[in-house]
C-alpha cells in the first residue's frame, strides 16, 4: 500500500457549519400548520403533504384497504373520469402523487405558478372527493393484485415480508400494506370509503412547501385545499411490541444468489444516544463504500456487489436492520463477517480516527441535502413528522460534533447485540442452517 | 461501483434553453462545461469519457464495466479505496457508471471542495495502478453484480437475449456488464491496455454543476487537467454496424421465478444525429403518445380499459442519446385469463389503428405542454442537468444540438409523428419476447 499523500489535505479545509436554510412557519386562517421555504428563482412549488398513520390504518379483515385507497385517489373525481382527471392535470403539466406506507399516506405535487389555482382546486377535488368508481376500482385492484404476486417470486420482497412476521407477528407492521390476494380479493368500494375517511383527516396532517410561492399565499392555499377533509379520522395503532429473536431463517428460493435481510432492535429518534448510535452505523456500514461492512464482506473478499445497514425508525418500532445478496456458495462466509464485525464493534472500541471521520462526513454532507424545492419540501414534512423544530438544521451538525469517544464506546456496547441478529436467508445456500 | 445498467425511461426533454451554461476547451483537448446553480452551496463534478461497452475488443466483454471498477483501486498518489474515503470524509459521495456509449465518474461535495475532487480526478485519469490482488477480488466483485442485477432477475435476462438478437452485428447486442464465461478471464493487462488507450484528457467530457463560476472552474480545470498529455491513438468511433434487417425475430424465455408473464417487442430506431434530431424527437412524442400514461396513452385506453380489458400494464419507451441507432420498445403485461398472444394481437392492432388514423390533437398539444414545462422543472435539479449536458456530448452531439433539443421537440407535428411510426414499426426489423413461467398452463 502507498502512501496516503492526499489523506493531509481531509483536515485542511473548514466544514461548513450548519445548513444555511431559511424555514418560515405557516398557521392557515383556518389552522393547518406548515414550513415553507421560500425560493422564487423557478417558477413553481413542491408540496408535500403527509397523513399520519397509513396502512397501519386498515381495519381487521381489510388489509390493503389504505393502500388501494391512495393508489385510486387520482383516478376520478365528480363528473371527471380517470382519463379525464389525467387530461386535466397534464394538460396544467401538474404532478401529483400519492402512496401509502406503514406509517403515512403521501401527497407529493409540484404545479407551475402560472396555473396554481386551478392545479390547487384539481388536486383538492381528488384528494377529498375521490369518486373511487367501480370501473377503477376493480383496474387498480388488478394492479395491486398482479404487484402481490410478482412480491411472491421477489427474492427481495420475500425477506421483507419474512422479518416482518418474525419482528412483528400480528401487528399490522407484522405483515405487508399491499394485502394478501385474499384480502385484496375482497375488498368492497364501502372499505376503500371507510379507508379514506379513517387515514385522510385534518387531525394527523403535516405540510411543507419550497419554491415560488409566499407564506401569506401557502396559507391560503392550504385552506382551499384542505379544509374540506373531515376533522379527525380513525384512532391510532398501539406501539408495535417487538418478537424478534437471535437466528438463521432459510426460505428456499431458486437462483444462482441469496438475498439476506438481518435486523436487531434498533433504538428511538429521541433517545439521548441517538446521535452516537448514527455515528456507529455510519462506521458500521452507512452507504459509504468506506464502511467496514462493504470493505470487509466487498472489498477483501468480494463475496457481494454491495451491503449496507440502516437505523430503521418507524412511527411504532425501532430495528437496525442490513441487506445484502452474495452467490449461494459464499452466503454463508457473508453471514460470519458480518457476525464477526457486530461483534467486533460491541468488544472493541471505535477509534479516534474513525469517530472523527465520521463526523465530517455526517456534518459535510448535511448542508448538500437541501438542494432543489422538491428534495427541501421532503426533508422539512419528514421533520416535522419524527418531531423535530424549525431550528433543528441549524443546531443539528453541532449535536453530531457534541458526541464524545467515550460516548460511542458505550452506545456500542448498548447497541450492537450480536446474539440478538436474525438473518433471514431467501435462496438455496451451501451450508447454512436454520435454526428455527 | 454501482453502475446503471441501462439508460431506460422516457427522455421526454432535455436541459433548459434557459440554463446558465458556460463552456470551453482546454489546450490538451478536454471539454468543459460549467452550469451554474447557486442555491445551494454544493457542486457535483462528472467526468465523462467517450468510451464505453460498445468500444470493446471482442472477447473483452464486460472489460469498460470492469475499468470504471478498477478507477477506485489506486493510482501513483492514492491507495486503493482512498478516492471515496477521501471524498465521504469531506462529506460528499462519489460513484460512477457505465452505458455502451460512454463511461462516467462524478462526486457530489460542497463548493470549496472541487479542487480537491479535480486533483483526484486529474491523477486517475493518466495514473492508475492496479496490484493483482486487488483485480481478482474486484472480478468476484463484478461477477455477483452480474447474479444480482441479471441472473436473479427473469426481464433482465429477457432484456439480454433480445438485445442480442435485435442487434445483428452491431455491438449494442452485448450486455454492459458481461457475458459471465468472459466476464470471468479479464484481468489486469486487459484493463489496463484498455484504459491507456482510452483514457485521456482529450477523450474526456468536464461537467462541473452548482454554486461555482466559469472562471474558478477554468482555473482550476487548467491547474489539473491542464497538464495532463492527450492521446495521439484514440481510434474513431466507428462500430461493426448493423446490415439490413430482414426477418423478424421472436423467442420464448421461461423461468420458475416469472409471476406475472408479459409480451415485449424492440425495433431497431435511430438516433439523435448532430443537426439532425428530427425523427429522434418524433420517436420520442410516438413513445409518450402510444406508451407514456397510465390513463391517456393509446395503449392504456385501448388495453387497460373498458368491459373486458386485455392488459394490467402498459408502456412505451425511447431513449434517442445513442452512437448509433438504438432501439423503440413496447411491453404489455396481459390480465390473468388473457394469453400473451391475445396481448401480442391487441398491441399490434392499436399500432395499425394508430398509424391509419393519426394522434389525437388533444393528446398531442397535452404532451407538448409537459414537454415545455418539463424545462422548468428541470432546472430544480442540477445534478440532472449535468447528467443530460454529459450524456449528450458523450455521444457526439454538441451544445447547439442539446439546447435545440426542446424547441426540435416542440416543432414535431403530428404527420411527422406518423410517417416515423410507419417507418420505425417494422417487424422484420424487430425482436418480439415473450417471459413466461416454467410450467406451462394455459398460453
Amino acid at each position: 500500500m502507498r502512501i496516503l499523500r492526499f489523506a493531509a489535505l481531509i483536515i485542511a479545509f473548514a466544514l461548513p457549519a450548519q445548513a444555511e436554510i431559511g424555514i418560515q412557519t405557516v398557521t392557515s386562517p383556518g389552522g393547518i400548520k406548515a414550513w415553507l421555504v421560500e425560493d422564487h428563482n423557478i417558477p413553481f412549488t413542491a408540496l408535500e403533504i403527509r397523513f399520519r398513520g397509513g396502512t397501519s390504518l386498515d381495519q381487521p379483515g381489510k388489509r390493503g384497504a389504505v393502500n388501494l385507497m391512495a393508489a385510486l385517489i387520482e383516478e376520478g373525481t365528480g363528473d371527471l373520469d380517470s382519463q379525464a382527471f389525467a387530461r386535466a392535470r397534464d394538460s396544467l403539466a401538474a404532478e401529483f402523487r400519492f402512496s401509502a406506507d406503514e406509517d403515512q399516506v403521501s401527497v407529493s405535487a409540484r404545479f407551475l405558478t402560472e396555473n396554481r389555482d386551478q392545479a390547487l382546486d384539481l388536486l383538492r377535488r381528488a384528494l377529498v372527493s375521490p369518486a373511487f368508481s367501480d370501473e377503477a376500482v376493480e383496474r387498480v385492484r388488478g394492479q395491486v393484485l398482479a404487484n402481490i404476486r410478482s412480491d411472491a417470486k421477489d427474492p427481495g420482497a420475500l425477506a421483507g415480508r419474512k422479518l416482518r412476521a418474525i419482528a412483528f407477528g400480528d401487528h399490522p407492521y407484522g405483515s405487508s400494506g399491499d394485502g394478501t390476494l385474499e384480502s385484496v380479493g375482497a375488498l368492497t368500494r364501502d372499505d376503500i370509503v371507510a379507508a379514506h375517511q379513517g387515514a385522510v383527516a385534518r387531525d394527523r396532517i403535516y405540510v411543507a412547501a419550497a419554491g415560488d410561492v409566499t407564506a401569506d399565499e401557502l396559507g391560503k392555499m392550504l385552506d382551499a385545499l384542505l379544509g374540506g377533509l373531515p376533522a379527525t379520522g380513525a384512532p391510532m395503532p398501539d406501539r408495535a411490541p417487538l418478537k424478534l429473536t437471535g437466528g438463521i431463517t432459510v426460505t428456499d428460493f431458486p437462483g444462482p444468489q441469496s438475498t439476506v435481510i438481518f435486523a436487531q432492535p434498533g433504538i428511538k429518534q429521541d433517545d439521548p444516544d441517538y446521535f452516537a448510535a448514527t455515528l456507529l452505523n455510519e462506521i458500521m456500514g452507512g452507504g459509504q463504500f468506506s464502511a467496514r461492512l462493504m470493505t470487509e464482506v466487498r472489498e477483501k473478499r468480494g463475496l457481494t456487489y454491495g451491503i449496507g445497514s440502516y437505523l430503521v425508525g418507524y412511527d411504532l418500532a425501532e430495528l437496525y436492520m442490513g441487506q445484502f445478496s452474495s452467490a449461494n456458495a459464499t452466503v454463508g462466509q457473508a453471514i460470519d463477517v458480518i457476525r464477526d464485525e457486530w461483534r467486533k464493534m460491541a468488544e472493541t472500541a471505535v477509534t479516534e480516527e474513525e469517530l472523527a471521520r465520521a463526523k465530517t462526513s455526517m456534518t459535510g454532507s448535511y448542508p448538500l441535502r437541501f438542494d432543489g424545492n422538491g428534495r427541501i419540501a421532503s426533508i422539512l414534512v419528514g421533520m416535522q413528522m419524527i418531531g423535530l423544530g424549525p431550528d433543528y438544521p441549524k443546531t443539528r451538525n453541532d449535536k453530531v460534533n457534541a458526541v464524545t469517544i467515550e460516548d460511542v464506546r458505550r452506545v456500542a456496547k448498548r447497541l450492537y447485540t450480536p446474539d440478538a441478529l436474525r438473518f433471514v436467508v431467501v435462496g438455496q445456500p451451501d451450508g447454512v442452517i436454520a435454526t428455527d | 461501483m454501482f453502475h446503471r445498467v441501462l439508460v431506460a425511461g422516457l427522455l421526454l426533454a432535455g436541459p433548459s434553453l434557459a440554463d446558465d451554461v458556460t463552456t470551453f476547451r482546454l489546450e490538451n483537448g478536454m471539454d468543459v462545461v460549467v452550469i451554474e446553480d447557486h442555491r445551494a452551496p454544493a457542486v457535483t463534478q462528472m467526468v465523462w469519457y467517450r468510451v464505453g461497452a460498445a468500444d470493446e475488443p471482442p472477447g473483452h466483454s464486460g472489460i469498460a464495466h470492469f475499468l470504471e471498477h478498477l478507477m477506485f483501486k489506486g493510482t501513483d498518489d492514492l491507495a486503493p479505496g482512498e478516492f471515496s474515503a477521501t471524498v465521504e470524509a469531506q462529506g460528499g459521495d462519489d460513484n460512477a457508471f457505465t452505458s455502451w456509449d460512454y463511461t462516467a465518474y462524478f462526486q457530489r461535495v460542497a463548493a470549496d471542495r472541487l479542487d480537491l475532487m479535480m486533483k483526484m480526478e486529474a491523477d486517475r485519469m493518466r495514473d492508475l495502478q492496479l496490484l493483482e490482488d486487488d483485480v481478482v477480488t474486484e472480478r468476484a466483485v463484478i461477477i455477483e453484480e452480474r447474479k444480482q442485477r441479471t441472473d436473479s432477475s427473469p426481464g433482465a435476462l429477457l432484456n439480454e437475449q433480445m438485445r442480442a438478437a435485435q442487434f445483428l452485428n452491431h455491438p449494442y447486442g452485448i450486455p454492459i456488464i458481461g457475458w459471465k464465461h468472459e466476464m470471468e478471464m479479464l484481468d489486469r493487462t486487459a484493463a489496463l491496455d484498455y484504459y491507456r488507450l482510452y483514457y485521456a484528457p482529450n477523450n474526456a467530457i468536464l461537467v462541473v454543476a452548482g454554486d461555482v463560476t466559469p472562471d474558478a472552474v477554468r482555473k482550476l480545470a487548467e491547474t489539473h487537467y491542464g497538464p495532463l498529455q492527450p492521446s495521439a491513438g484514440i481510434p474513431p468511433r466507428l462500430r461493426p454496424s448493423e446490415p439490413p434487417q430482414l426477418a423478424e425475430r421472436r423467442l420464448i424465455y421461461r423461468d420458475a421465478r416469472v409471476s406475472e408473464p408479459y409480451v415485449q417487442r424492440t425495433y431497431l430506431a435511430p438516433e439523435r444525429d448532430p443537426g439532425d434530431q428530427q425523427k429522434a424527437a418524433a420517436l420520442t412524442m410516438l413513445a409518450a403518445l402510444l406508451g407514456g400514461s397510465g390513463q391517456t396513452s393509446v395503449l392504456a385506453r385501448a388495453l387497460q380499459f373498458g368491459p373486458d380489458p386485455v392488459a394490467v400494464y402498459s408502456s412505451a419507451y425511447y431513449d434517442g442519446t445513442s452512437v448509433d441507432d438504438g432501439t423503440f420498445g413496447l411491453v404489455v403485461v396481459p390480465m390473468p385469463g388473457k394469453t400473451l398472444d391475445q396481448a401480442e394481437a391487441a398491441m399490434d392492432k392499436v399500432l395499425a389503428d394508430f398509424i391509419a388514423t393519426g394522434p389525437d390533437q388533444a393528446d398531442f398539444d397535452r404532451i407538448k405542454t409537459q414537454i415545455r414545462a418539463e424545462q422548468i422543472y428541470a432546472r430544480d435539479n442540477v445534478g440532472g442537468l449535468a447528467r443530460s449536458y454529459g450524456e449528450a456530448l458523450a455521444v457526439g452531439l454538441g451544445i447547439d444540438d442539446i439546447k435545440a433539443w426542446p424547441s426540435v421537440l416542440d416543432a414535431v407535428t403530428r404527420d411527422q409523428v406518423v410517417e416515423v411510426a410507419k417507418e420505425v414499426l417494422d417487424r422484420r426489423r424487430a425482436v418480439t419476447g415473450w417471459l413466461m413461467p416454467e410450467e406451462e398452463g394455459t398460453q
